[in-house]
Formats: structure tokens, sequence, C-alpha cells
């Protein structure tokens, strides 16, 4: 996700893109100790920070794979651990139901899953790592990588609603695949 | 509220072939609440359609936008500076916003992403149920606010019939007789006398389609202005 406009390297072998969205209380604290513990693991997983697993969303999965991600992982608390109570409960499901989706649209819903990670477990989020990134190595590369900078639609500009049901969100607004790619390539 | 669910992604792929510009617009008042159509379901249908293009190998574009709601020429007026660019909407309102889109923008192709299902409730997270089916004659004053034309498999307004089974339906155990339910709750209430009543029959020529309604005070007004 992070170097979008780095033409493909041609001849040199295949190595997957793995994006990891992690919760800040456990999972990102487990790869923090992970580091501290010195432990090495794949290269490949680019972690995404989030407030709590359940913030992750269907829509996000699948701009990942959009964008040409190889696997996703979702890694959150174990099961009663969550800080949000029930986050992590919320976040298996919506996993599931993307995997669903992927489904649908034909591509393979191994190269998405979600993990229980413990903030102790620096070790566990080395394996994981190392295990998504073997299986996108065995899946190969996601088919929508080599067309992931084609234009293909997005959202439409909407006037403001003179009367909103709801105010406006202004905070945590996602930034649209168009305009990201519109920001990347102005000099 | 409406209650609609997606149509399967294949069913929406036939519709669209060969085309190459696509709009996906969503509506953001009941679907929205049944997360079928509002605007996070539009993203993602939105994207669904793109990877698939470009998975099949097609060139295709889906853009997407969301409005307040697909009822209203209001809202519908909001798309207009879009529309003239594509070869189709799909529109994931319910049955009657698909139709109202449709006859705003009439020389545009315009496709359901939907399957309307019913007027009812939200029961639970992701759960929802029929309550009510628009007789245009509403007897919840006479059955304790249960209705026995949704509810009860045989629409009987004089109930309950010989197959109620402890509470359930001889129809399916898994619906419960809308006349012990009533019988429960007119008890609840000490307004048994209630289920002596005789309802006459149902008036079902009010019911004919299609529904048409005007409120009495624009009609007034409306008269008014006539005259002068
Ligand atoms: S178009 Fe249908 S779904 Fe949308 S607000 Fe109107 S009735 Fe509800
Ligand atoms: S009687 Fe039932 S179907 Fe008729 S208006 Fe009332 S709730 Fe709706």
């Amino acid at each position: 996700m992070s170097d979008q406009t780095a033409p493909e390297p041609k001849a040199e072998p295949f190595e997957p893109k793995v994006v990891a969205f992690c919760c800040t209380y456990c999972a990102y604290t487990a790869g923090d100790l992970a580091g501290s513990m010195r432990l090495e693991y794949a290269p490949n997983v680019r972690v995404v920070k989030i407030l709590c697993s359940g913030k992750i969303d269907a829509v996000l999965l699948l701009r990942a794979f959009e964008d040409g991600a190889d696997a996703v992982y979702v890694a959150g608390c174990n099961i009663g651990d969550c800080h949000f109570l029930e986050g992590n409960l919320r976040a298996i499901r919506t996993v599931a139901y993307t995997q669903h989706l992927l489904r649908e649209i034909g591509l393979e819903p191994q190269r998405l899953e979600f993990f229980h990670i413990p903030a102790s477990a620096g070790p566990l989020f080395a394996q994981r790592a190392n295990e998504m990134t073997e299986r996108a190595r065995k899946l190969g590369p996601n088919p929508l990588r080599s067309r992931r900078t084609e234009r293909a639609g997005g959202k439409l500009q909407r006037q403001p609603d003179p009367h909103p049901p709801l105010p406006e969100a202004k905070l945590g607004r996602l930034i649209r695949h168009e305009e990201r790619m519109a920001e990347s390539q102005t000099p | 509220m409406i209650v609609a669910e997606r149509k399967p992604l294949e069913q929406i792929e036939g519709m669209i072939e060969g085309m190459q510009k696509i709009l996906v617009a969503g509506c953001g008042t009941c679907v929205a609440v049944c997360m079928a159509g509002g605007e996070k379901e539009v993203e993602i249908l939105a994207a669904q359609l793109r990877m698939r293009a470009k998975l099949k190998g097609i060139q295709r574009t889906v853009d997407e936008i969301t409005v307040t709601r697909q009822c209203d020429r209001e809202y519908l007026d909001q798309l207009a500076k879009y529309v003239g660019q594509y070869d189709a909407v799909v529109s994931t309102a319910c049955g009657a916003g698909v139709q109202f889109l449709a006859e705003r923008y009439d020389d545009k192709i315009v496709l359901p992403a939907l399957n309307t299902l019913f007027i009812g409730v939200a029961e639970g997270p992701g759960q929802w149920s029929q309550r009510c089916m628009a007789c245009e004659d509403c007897i919840l004053d006479q059955t304790g606010g249960i209705c026995p034309m949704t509810i009860c498999a045989k629409n009987l307004l004089n109930g309950p019939c010989g197959g109620t089974n402890h509470g359930k339906c001889e129809v399916g155990d898994d619906r419960d007789c809308a006349w012990t339910l009533i019988y429960r709750k007119l008890e609840k209430l000490g307004r048994l006398d209630y289920m002596r009543k005789i309802q006459p029959p149902k008036d079902y020529s009010v019911m004919t389609k299609p529904g048409r309604y005007s409120h009495e005070a624009y009609e007034e007004a409306e008269k008014k202005e006539d005259k002068e």
C-alpha cells in the first residue's frame, strides 16, 4: 500500500505485499514487543494501526485488495480481552463477511484472515506475519495488482445537503482511491 | 421502514454486461438502515464491480454516489449533472426509489441492485421482520397492537383458527400464532372483551393498486387556490 507508484520490478521473484490491520491495545503492542525482543519476521508485512479491530470495515478491506495487496489480515485481542469489550467480535464478523464478498468477486477468500494476538505475544505476532506472507506466496500475486493504478471509477462529489438528516462526518473520512492517485501524480 | 436485500453479484453483473460506464446510486434512508443500499453498501458494490471487471480483463468504470432519498425529486435532482455520462445507473434503493429514478431520468437505463422485501422493523443487529402490509385500514386498536394481517399466515381477522398449536402456527413451527400473541396481549391489557368482537370482512377494495394519497391540507389549499 505504501509505494503505490513504484514501477513493478520485472524479472524479480514474487514478493507478496501483506497488509496487517492491528488494533492499538493488543496486536500493535505485540508488534512493538516483537521489535523489542528483536524477533525477525517477514518484511512483506505493512502494519496499519487502528484504534480497535472493531473499526475495520468491509470497504477498507476491499480497498486494500483493490489497490493490489496480496494478503490482508486483521489482528485483534483475544476473545474477552477487547479494550472496547466487543470490537474483536465485530471484526471477526466483518472479516467473515468480507471473505464472502471476495468469493463473490472470484478472489480467494484465504487471502484475508483474522488473528487473535494478545499484547504479550511478541513471538506470535512474528509467527502470524510469517504465516500470512507464506500463504500469500503460495496463492501467488493478487491478479488485481497489475491493474491497480488503472482508473476504474470512484466516489462522486455530492452537493452538500441543505437539510442533512445527520451532520456530515468531518473526522475519520476515508481518502478515496481517486484522490490518492491524484495526489501521488501531482509533482 | 422498507427492508431490502442485495441481489447476488452474478445477477447485477448480468444486467450490466457489455456496459462500460456505470453509476451506482445509493439511497441514504431505509435501505441504509437495513444495510442493503446505503453509502457503505454502495461503496462495497462499486468496489466489487470494479474488481470483478479487472479480474475478467474488461474495461469498466464504476462510480458511486449516495443521495439522501431516492423517493423525493429534490434529491434525485442532485444526480442531474452526472447521469448523462453513464451507460446505466444501478440503483440500490427500494423498488419505489428505482422507479422514481428511472422516471426522473427517463432516457437512461436504470437497474435495480436490491430485492425489496417488506415494511418491517429491526429485531436486532442484522435482523428484520415484517410488521405491516399496508392494508389501508389499520385495526391495531382492536388487536392489542399486533397485526393479524401480517403475522397470521391466513390473514385471519377473527382468530385463532383451529390450527393454533401451543402458541405456534400450524403452517410452520418457526412462526408464532398471531392470535395467541393477540390473546396474551389483550389479557395483559385487561381488554379481553375485544376477543369477542367480530371483525367485519376486510374491505379489500381500498387496497387496489397502485395506491394514491394526497394530504388533506394540500388538497384544501389547492381547492382554495383554484377558486381564487
Ligand atoms: S427510495 Fe425507498 S429505500 Fe430510499 S428512502 Fe425512499 S422508500 Fe426508503
Ligand atoms: S392492520 Fe396490519 S397491515 Fe393493516 S395497516 Fe395496520 S399494521 Fe398494517
